[in-house]
């Protein structure tokens, strides 16, 4: 009986002293390797290659080539227009995005779940369904179209139609990263201020700003990263006028249409840089924010 | 300076939390707002500084009335449960901050916010913290800034809401001693909300116990403990034996004995329950004059008192009593020992229709 008992020890506790400790039993070595080496080789497939191919192709012609693609008057109109796009949306989503998630956040108020939901819109809608929205409404044969020809204002295939489809597609960044953060930081703040005789004005520009001022940063990043990248929508609204109507993204699809890659792609790859710093960017505020919600 | 509460009603949707509250307190009084959670003592607290407006009801603070005044107009200083620090700011700014958005007339010059400033965070003990955030104090320092930031408006009425209630026990005892002194010193007039009873019985000038938005008693700390007004008040207060009882003539059943119940004179055969608290139930040798026999199930040693746990040999239901530790010592009492029991003091309250929600 005891020699029977006695056989299967010497095999079987070295087994279990050899497990390493805090791994799960049943997952051999290999697993973590393998999945490392398939999420790193997507990463390179679908992301780092495309992104080297950029400016290797951009530069294919050589730099004088490179230089001269995106100093042409046509290339600087569409970085002129898209730069004007970002520069009236962002602010303009900035100050809606503010309001709207102080409202949600701090008030009630009916209407509230209607709102959340509307601001997800432009989030849930094609890109170029928004744009044809605005060809509808503002387009000549759309609903506002005869009186804003009698009035000689142009909106579609002109500056403010592009300007309005940028807005409408950035329209949730601001508000989405704020409302969450608003919420948890709940509304105890304010009625101190307000029980130490702060006004509605005061409480705002001094405790509930500060608050969220990371917050704020990293939505407006987000929301200037889509302005100056958007394609569809403003493709639907543009009409593709050189010079005149055509922003970054646009002009790239020109050019590349016309097989002229190196130009293509040296413009592209201005707009790669422009994602790449907004990264950084976007890495050194997210650590702030952090920091900053501890 | 007083405030007054008349006939103050508040609901949440269905949820009534506030029902016809009427309450009086008296200039540099220190009032405890006692309750379980969901009594609406902290939506009184709220309607009395202005952040809850109510349905019903008026508010006066003296004479005035002053339940249409804004929070910023009432001049109430308010302390939250979380602090509720400014926590951008430095402790030096949060207790600044209600100087600083003073209109320009009444702002007080950069000198004077500074010396008032100062002033306040020795008067808590905390002027060497000045330059810190919110983030980097324990939780009785940062309460004690937020009560330094109250008072630096010079509030005519200081209002806290559970001020010790996220402190551990010791930090906890200390500061509810120091709020008491503090008050001695300044004589404001303070309402305070707790679901702590010791701290209740332990800091204030008078308890105000509430349920389901109803006051239940009104008392100063020993009255509401000795003389609980109802059965609520009786099982919120302290430990309490219930035993069943019944009420004929102005006399009530406990166990075996009769007990005098002068407040039913005219009860005939009325089901009741009687309270008797753990330190009334004595123990006597003799079985004749004893209202229950029990089985000892544990003993209890807390410190300087010693609990007993017992079981009714008639029915089964736990009963409880207190000794000091000599008075146990002096006896021979083990576990599994069958010992008599009288009680000194018990109130009994006959059972009402409604009295169910109150057993829960």
């Amino acid at each position: 009986m005891a020699a029977v008992l006695d056989k299967p020890l010497p095999e079987a506790a070295p087994r279990r002293v050899a497990r390493p400790i805090g791994r799960p039993p049943s997952r051999s070595r290999w697993m973590p390797i393998a999945l490392t080496t398939v999420a790193l080789a997507y990463v390179t497939i679908a992301l780092f290659v495309p992104l080297a191919a950029v400016f290797v192709e951009a530069f294919r012609k050589g730099i004088a080539h490179y230089f001269a693609s995106i100093s042409e008057p046509d290339a600087l109109s569409a970085i002129r227009l898209t730069f004007t796009a970002a520069a009236i949306a962002v602010p303009a989503n900035l100050v809606f995005g503010v309001s709207a998630a102080w409202a949600i956040a701090k008030f009630d108020f009916k209407g509230k779940a209607i709102l959340i939901t509307l601001i997800d819109l432009p989030f849930s809608v094609s890109p170029v369904v928004s744009g044809l929205v605005y060809v509808l409404m503002f387009g000549l044969q759309g609903w506002f179209g005869p009186w804003l020809q009698a009035h000689d204002i142009k909106i579609i295939f002109a500056v403010p139609g592009i300007v309005l489809a940028t807005i409408f597609v950035t329209f949730p960044f601001v508000a989405r990263e704020l409302i969450p953060l608003m919420q948890a930081q709940g509304r105890d703040e304010e009625e101190a201020a307000v029980a130490l005789g702060a006004s509605g004005w005061q409480t705002f520009w001094r405790v509930t700003l500060p608050n969220v001022k990371w917050g704020i940063l990293y939505g407006v990043i987000l929301c200037n990263a889509r302005a100056m990248g958007e394609f569809g929508a403003v493709s639907v609204v543009s009409g593709h006028i050189r010079g005149t109507t055509n922003t970054l993204p646009l002009h790239v699809e020109i050019l590349y249409n016309e097989y002229n890659f190196a130009a293509a792609f040296a413009c592209a790859s201005l707009l790669a840089f422009l994602a790449l710093v907004t990264l950084v960017i976007k890495t050194v505020v997210e650590r702030r924010f952090l920091k900053a919600a501890r | 300076m007083s405030i007054k509460i008349e006939n103050v009603s508040k609901r949440f949707n269905d949820f009534v939390a506030l029902d016809r509250v009427n309450l009086t307190i008296e200039p540099g009084e220190l009032v405890a707002l006692l309750g379980p959670s969901g009594s609406g003592k902290t939506t009184l607290l709220r309607v009395i500084a202005g952040l809850e407006v109510p349905d019903e009801g008026r508010i006066y603070f003296d004479s005035e009335d002053a339940t249409d005044k804004d929070v910023g107009e009432r001049e109430v200083g308010f302390v939250f449960q979380h602090y509720a620090l400014f926590r951008h700011m430095t402790v030096f700014e949060n207790v600044a901050f209600g100087l600083r958005v003073k209109p320009k007339k009444q702002r007080p010059s950069e000198a004077a916010i500074r010396e008032k400033v100062h002033g306040l965070l020795n008067l808590v003990q905390l002027d060497w913290l000045g330059d810190r955030y919110p983030h980097q104090l324990s939780g009785g320092q940062r309460q004690r800034i937020a009560l330094a930031r109250a008072l630096a408006i010079e509030p005519k009425v200081l209002l806290l809401d559970e001020p010790f209630g996220a402190l551990d026990a010791k930090v906890r005892k200390d500061l509810r001693r120091w709020l008491r002194r503090l008050h001695d010193e300044i004589q404001l007039t303070s309402v305070f909300v707790t679901h702590d009873q010791e701290e209740a019985l332990e800091v204030s000038d008078r308890v105000v116990l509430f349920d389901h938005g109803r006051i239940e008693q009104i008392g100063v700390p020993d009255e509401v403990y000795d003389h609980p007004a109802t059965p609520f008040v009786y099982g919120f207060l302290g430990h309490a034996n219930r035993v069943e009882s019944r009420v004929d003539h102005g006399f009530a059943t406990i166990g075996r004995a009769r007990i005098a119940a002068p407040e039913y004179p005219a009860a005939v055969g009325a089901t009741g329950t009687a309270y008797i608290r753990p330190h009334d139930l004595e123990i006597v040798d003799d079985a004749g004059q004893a209202a229950f026999s029990a089985k000892v199930e544990h003993i209890v040693k807390l410190g300087s008192t010693v609990r007993l746990e017992l079981s009714d040999l008639s029915d089964g239901k736990p009963l409880e009593t207190e000794l000091t530790r000599e008075g146990f010592d002096e006896t021979s009492i083990a576990t599994g020992d069958t010992i008599h029991l009288a009680a000194r003091r018990a109130r009994v309250f006959i059972d009402a229709p409604a009295a169910s929600k109150e057993t829960a």
